[in-house]
């Protein structure tokens, strides 16, 4: 925001408050209301002001409290924010990043744990990514708000309280790329996010084994680094995908058909999918732990593949 | 009525008026002879607003339109010929094809767009005039929506913003007494939407949209308003359509005696009656509107000699390269 003065921000209780989760506290103070601008509860009308914003130039940085209320402003975000600049044939552009915290976090309930990402990763014209760590994420946020279209920046609840290495200069993590996180021989994990950091737990355990799983983190959900994605399989012949969406249309079954596709021959054992099953995530913590992936989930889904 | 317009500017507005008629009509035509696909809102009987609106703006204010949005693209300055070539999916059309008639951008002339969703372009325009008052710009925006877009939530939030945040902001209702198919009375709990103004502590005028003076002054009060930072204002337009809400409709919900009523107060008749009061010669007007088909003429002829898009245009253009 220092850099451009064109960046804004808009959300709610983004600026004393400072978010719900305190994502934006004390930019309020630093860059003034102009820059930091607090809507009522009408989330499908201000992705729309947010549109037209960058349509005149802005670079708007949007927050949506929690993923579930997306739901919301997804007519914005579906026919317009993403259209136009296709359907007006390059007239115009939108400059603009969807921020979103996902995810459980131990008994929010249905409406406020989802991680909705599979639903927007078949809208062409929209680009989705999902940190895992602290560097990662000011990288990709910095990517994300040059980046001339409109992003989707997941973020996790759980992720908010990581603690990480973060240079002070600006430095840039591409929008498109996956990164391998851990290399390994014996078995792929494809994650992203909390999932991720989950998965390379895993991984330590297992390394004790004499296992090695190679993890690759998918940072970017749309486009998929497919490049990425089949060499890490063509190494390792085995893969699970862990992601905390639900498994029915979710981002394992997309990787799943790209790999059935583009890299069945090379795949010793069936794809595993690890996910959320077909309900709402319960509020109960005793409950939520149930649906929502862990190690043990991880770790069996791990040991099916690799000895099927 | 007033008469404070001059007579070449009064000229103007007829042959923008007449223009818009003989538009749609061909449109009509064109779409009966299987020559124009997809589906199509026509604008006759409304061309009294949009052009009375256009003709109070100035060329660097905004318009924002809707899935009925044709009247509004030329009577901001759009050009026939790139208009019918869009309609007719050709690649020197606005968009090249890719939009159609509702998702045509005409960025040249600061038209932000028709919208094939109901009440979508609310809140768009509301961010263009959010950010014209970031920028320090005395221009604004007017955006068009109709009587159905008025129960839409969109408007809700997006006056409530207008008026939080003191937008230039016109937000143009044309109330043409059915949303597809719904009337008024039994889709909205006010027969009079501007009166909705008065929940947003915006201020509200109605006006006569079969009359372009009538929306001329009113809109040129709004303008006044709105320049002067008072924030938006709502400004309902009572109009009629004469056609169908689009090509699919029998017009199975209202009588040929209520159409026939509004049709006397047809909006071209009444400023041609106006003119000729005012001694315009006929002759003059004839030559007005001959000059308006020939126009029209000129734009299928110029869609139906332009080529098609080639095969690689549908897939490609969905992200700007960074």
């Amino acid at each position: 925001m220092s850099e451009d003065e064109s960046v804004l921000l808009i959300g709610e209780d983004i600026g004393v408050y400072g978010g719900a989760f305190k994502v934006t506290e004390g930019l309020l103070e630093s860059f003034g209301e102009k820059r930091v601008i607090e809507t009522p509860i009408s989330e499908n009308s201000f992705m729309g002001v947010a549109t037209g914003l960058a349509m005149m130039g802005f670079k708007p940085v949007v927050e949506i409290m929690f993923m579930d209320f997306i739901a919301l402003a997804f007519d914005q975000i579906l026919n317009h924010t993403t259209k136009f600049h296709y359907m007006y044939n390059g007239q115009v552009n939108i400059p603009m990043v969807i921020r979103t915290p996902a995810g459980a976090k131990g008994g929010y309930g249905p409406s406020h744990s989802q991680s909705l990402e599979a639903l927007f990763i078949g809208i062409p014209g929209l680009k989705v990514v999902a940190p895992s760590d602290p560097y990662t994420a000011k990288g990709l946020l910095k990517s994300a708000i040059n980046d001339p279209n409109p992003v989707l920046f997941v973020e996790n609840k759980v992720l908010y309280g990581t603690k990480g290495e973060v240079p002070e200069e600006s430095y840039l993590i591409p929008l498109n790329q996956a990164m391998i996180r851990r290399e390994g021989t014996d078995l792929t994990i494809i994650s992203y996010s909390r999932m991720l950091q989950l998965s390379l737990k895993v991984a330590s355990f297992l390394e004790k084994q004499g296992v090695t799983l190679e993890v690759l983190d998918l940072i970017s959900l749309s486009p998929l680094d497919e490049e990425a994605i089949i060499a890490s399989i063509k190494k390792t012949k085995r893969v699970v995908v862990v992601d905390e969406g639900c498994k029915t249309g979710g981002i394992g079954a997309e990787i799943s058909a790209l790999l059935a596709e583009e890299a069945i021959e090379y795949l010793d054992a069936p794809i595993i999918r690890v996910g959320l099953p077909n309900v709402p995530i319960p509020a109960s913590i005793f409950l939520e732990r149930h649906v929502i992936p862990d190690e043990q989930k991880i770790l069996d889904a791990v040991d099916q593949c690799l000895n099927w | 009525m007033t008469t404070k317009i001059g007579e070449q500017k009064l000229l103007e507005i007829f042959g923008k008026m007449t223009l818009i008629r003989s538009f749609e009509q061909k449109i009509n035509w064109l779409f009966s002879k299987g020559m124009i696909g997809g589906t199509s809102h026509l604008y006759i009987g409304q061309e009294a607003v949009a052009v009375g609106v256009c003709h109070v703006l100035r060329d660097d204010d905004y318009v924002l339109s809707t899935h009925r949005g044709h009247g509004h693209l030329l009577a901001k300055g759009g050009d026939p010929k790139k208009l019918m070539a869009e309609l007719m999916g050709k690649k020197s059309g606005y968009c090249g094809g890719k939009g159609g008639t509702q998702h045509l951008c005409a960025k040249d002339i600061n038209f932000l767009g028709t919208n094939g969703l109901t009440a979508g372009a609310i809140p768009i325009a509301t961010g263009v005039a959010l950010a014209i008052k970031l920028s320090n710009s005395n221009n604004l925006v007017v955006s068009f929506f109709g009587d159905g877009a008025s129960n839409h939530g969109n408007f809700h939030e997006s006056l409530n913003m207008a008026s939080i945040w003191k937008l230039p902001i016109i937000f143009l209702c044309e109330n043409n007494l059915y949303a597809m198919s719904l009337p008024v009375s039994k889709s909205t709990s006010i027969m009079d939407i501007y009166l909705r103004a008065a929940s947003y502590s915006m201020k509200g005028l109605p006006c006569d949209g079969m009359d372009v003076f009538s929306v001329i002054s009113t809109v040129e009060e709004a303008v006044r308003w709105v320049r002067a930072g008072n924030g938006p204002c709502l400004v309902e337009a009572k109009t009629y359509r004469f056609c169908g809400h689009s090509k699919s409709d029998q017009l199975k919900y209202r009588t040929r005696e209520e159409e026939n009523a509004w049709k006397k107060r047809d909006p071209i008749k009444l400023l041609k009656m106006h003119m000729l009061d005012s001694k315009i010669e006929p002759s003059v007007l004839e030559t007005i509107e001959e000059e308006q088909m020939n126009l029209v003429e000129e734009a299928v002829k110029y869609a139906q000699d332009d080529d098609p898009p080639v095969a690689r245009v549908a897939s490609s253009g969905v992200f700007l390269n960074a």
